[in-house]
């Protein structure tokens, strides 16, 4: 088989991403402590998981409608309400998807056209740029950084809008930074996503895992921006519940309905057993979601002194459990880093570069970690960064 | 609220050292102490054991005691002379259909026994007992016993 010939060259094109080929480098080490996770360490609370077995023992097993089971949607739009502040009809203004992943994916495909172009903040989770391009989209970063404490800035983002964009992506708080957008700034961002007629997906998988005290706040509640936003969420983060893969999305019915086009020959609905389990997430996890967030701050906060103390520079962030701490002074490239620090003090961390170009100089570390292992890991790496010196 | 989250990490893991909590709490490791020594003295906390799994060695029992109250002192005298004896690990008073809720250890069935028999249903004041033996824990103090191994997280993911 002549496989040049006959591959997708749009896909072999496609670069791998910056943490699969790490993933590589790790895969069979052993006796690791890794901070290189995107997920909870918390099992999923009981409550949900045995709304799912119990799923299962009614015999639920079938499909559902493509637009998902009406009373998650209704459980949905009543959360979605109670916690970012905007109504979403349950019939036809919300769609559940496999994930986050799925739903940006969709849309994506919804919106393009071929050279269609589509702006979003770097560094950034990692499959923002290749669902643009498998789109047939054209993805251009806005670069972010520290000066802004990775929030993205206004008058960047403008400077980037050509007559071809068409949609921005946010991602607040942020992976991999857990930057937090101000107010001012989504309301800066606001204005000018009206003033050039964009529309903006906002993925907000972790706004439930705040720490600076503040609301979260969607950018959709700010006036004018319901109807040129389609609001990205789901059940991962703050309800440990990624392996579910559950999402859901909420946006005007126009766009839904054409999402709901493409889920339906594609995907069809997520599994029934994590829609259902999802309910109960809604209606009853939010003692446990709340436990979990306060056992990740007081993780942020431990592990962000400790990297300072050790001579890293390192930002506190307003959310998502990771920190991004600054490399710079050790005078290695954040693969190098990353890779002496696996080899030599068996850390697992992420370099940032994965995230982007831009987040050269920088690590990801996840703090959805066990406490002991964190201050082990944080042992480690200060006497690593002893011998940098 | 430090309070609080003192004794939730305690209970947790009692031996966390006193610069551990304080690390994980942005406190001084002697404030951890001042606070953990007032709470000492105070009497909210009373102790620090080991939760051993205990299901292969040894025999316990949950024993449901009815007894008359005394006037002026209800069920207390009673019971703190129950909760007396080296047998007796914990010992509750309960609403219901019986009093006293009362819970031995002993080495074996007939040690148990001889002391339902002999000590507990001998006192003055207890109506009457009923004796339920263990036979397999499965959660204790907030831990679950003979849990299956965790699953692992991938050691990197996006």
């Amino acid at each position: 088989m002549n496989w040049d010939k006959m591959l997708s060259k749009q896909v072999v094109d496609l670069p791998r991403s910056g943490i699969r080929e790490f993933f590589d480098l790790v895969t069979g080490s052993k006796d690791i402590i890794s901070l290189g996770v995107g997920e909870p360490d918390f099992v999923t609370p009981w409550n949900i998981r045995e709304a799912a077995i119990f799923s299962l023992e009614k015999g639920h097993t079938t499909y559902t409608s493509n637009y998902g089971l009406e009373s998650l949607r209704r459980a949905i739009s009543k959360y979605v309400q109670d916690f970012f502040h905007v109504e979403y009809d349950p019939i036809g203004e919300i769609l559940p998807t496999v994930g986050v992943s799925e739903a940006i994916d969709l849309a994506l495909r919804c919106l393009l056209n071929p050279g269609d172009e589509v702006l979003y903040h770097e560094p950034c989770y990692v499959s923002y740029a290749p669902s643009v391009k498998l789109a047939y989209g054209v993805a251009t970063p806005v670069e972010t950084s520290i000066d802004d404490l990775f929030a993205l800035n206004p008058a960047k983002l403008e400077a980037a809008i050509t007559p071809k964009t068409k949609v921005l992506m946010l991602n607040f708080p942020t992976n991999p930074t857990g930057s937090i957008a101000p107010l001012d700034t989504l309301q800066k961002i606001a204005e000018i996503c009206i003033k050039h007629d964009l529309f903006v997906f906002t993925d907000e998988i972790y706004s439930e895992l705040r720490y600076d005290g503040q609301e979260h706040v969607s950018i959709a509640s700010l006036p004018g921006m319901k109807e040129r936003t389609l609001l990205l969420h789901g059940f991962s983060k703050a309800f440990a519940m990624t392996g579910f893969r559950l999402g859901y999305a909420c946006g005007p019915r126009e766009l839904i309905d054409q999402m709901v086009k493409i889920h339906s020959y594609t995907m069809i609905c997520p599994t029934i057993t994590s829609q259902e389990a999802a309910i109960e997430a809604l209606q009853n996890g939010t003692a446990a979601m709340h436990e979990m967030r306060d056992s990740y701050h007081m993780r942020r906060d431990y592990i962000v002194k400790r990297f300072n103390d050790m001579g890293m520079d390192c930002h506190l962030p307003g959310g998502a459990f990771y920190t991004f701490p600054s490399i710079q002074r050790f005078g290695l490239s954040s693969k190098e880093f990353a890779l002496r620090l696996l080899q030599e003090s068996r850390v697992a961390a992420v370099p940032g570069t994965a995230f982007g170009a831009c987040g050269e100089g920088y690590l990801r570390c996840c703090y959805a970690t066990a406490f002991h292992l964190l201050e082990e890991a944080c042992d480690k790496m200060a006497r690593f960064c002893d011998t940098l010196r | 609220m430090t309070q609080d989250a003192l004794l939730k990490m305690l209970e947790a893991d009692a031996r966390l050292s006193d610069q551990q909590i304080a690390d994980r709490l942005g406190l001084q490791a002697a404030d951890v102490a001042a606070r953990r020594a007032a709470l000492e003295e105070e009497g909210r906390i009373v102790g620090y054991q080991a939760i051993v799994n205990d299901d292969t060695e040894g025999v316990s029992a949950i024993i449901e005691v009815r007894c008359t109250p005394e006037r002026g002192g209800g069920f207390n005298h009673l019971a703190q002379r129950i909760a007396r004896f080296s047998e007796v690990r914990s010992c509750y008073l309960i609403s219901g259909g019986f009093d006293l809720l009362v819970q031995v250890e002993a080495k074996t069935l007939i040690e148990v026994a001889r002391f339902v028999s002999e000590k507990l249903s001998s006192m003055e004041g207890v109506l009457s007992t009923a004796t339920h033996f263990r036979l397999k824990t499965y959660k204790q103090n907030g831990l679950l016993f003979g849990e299956e191994v965790n699953h692992d997280r991938l050691i990197v993911a996006p």
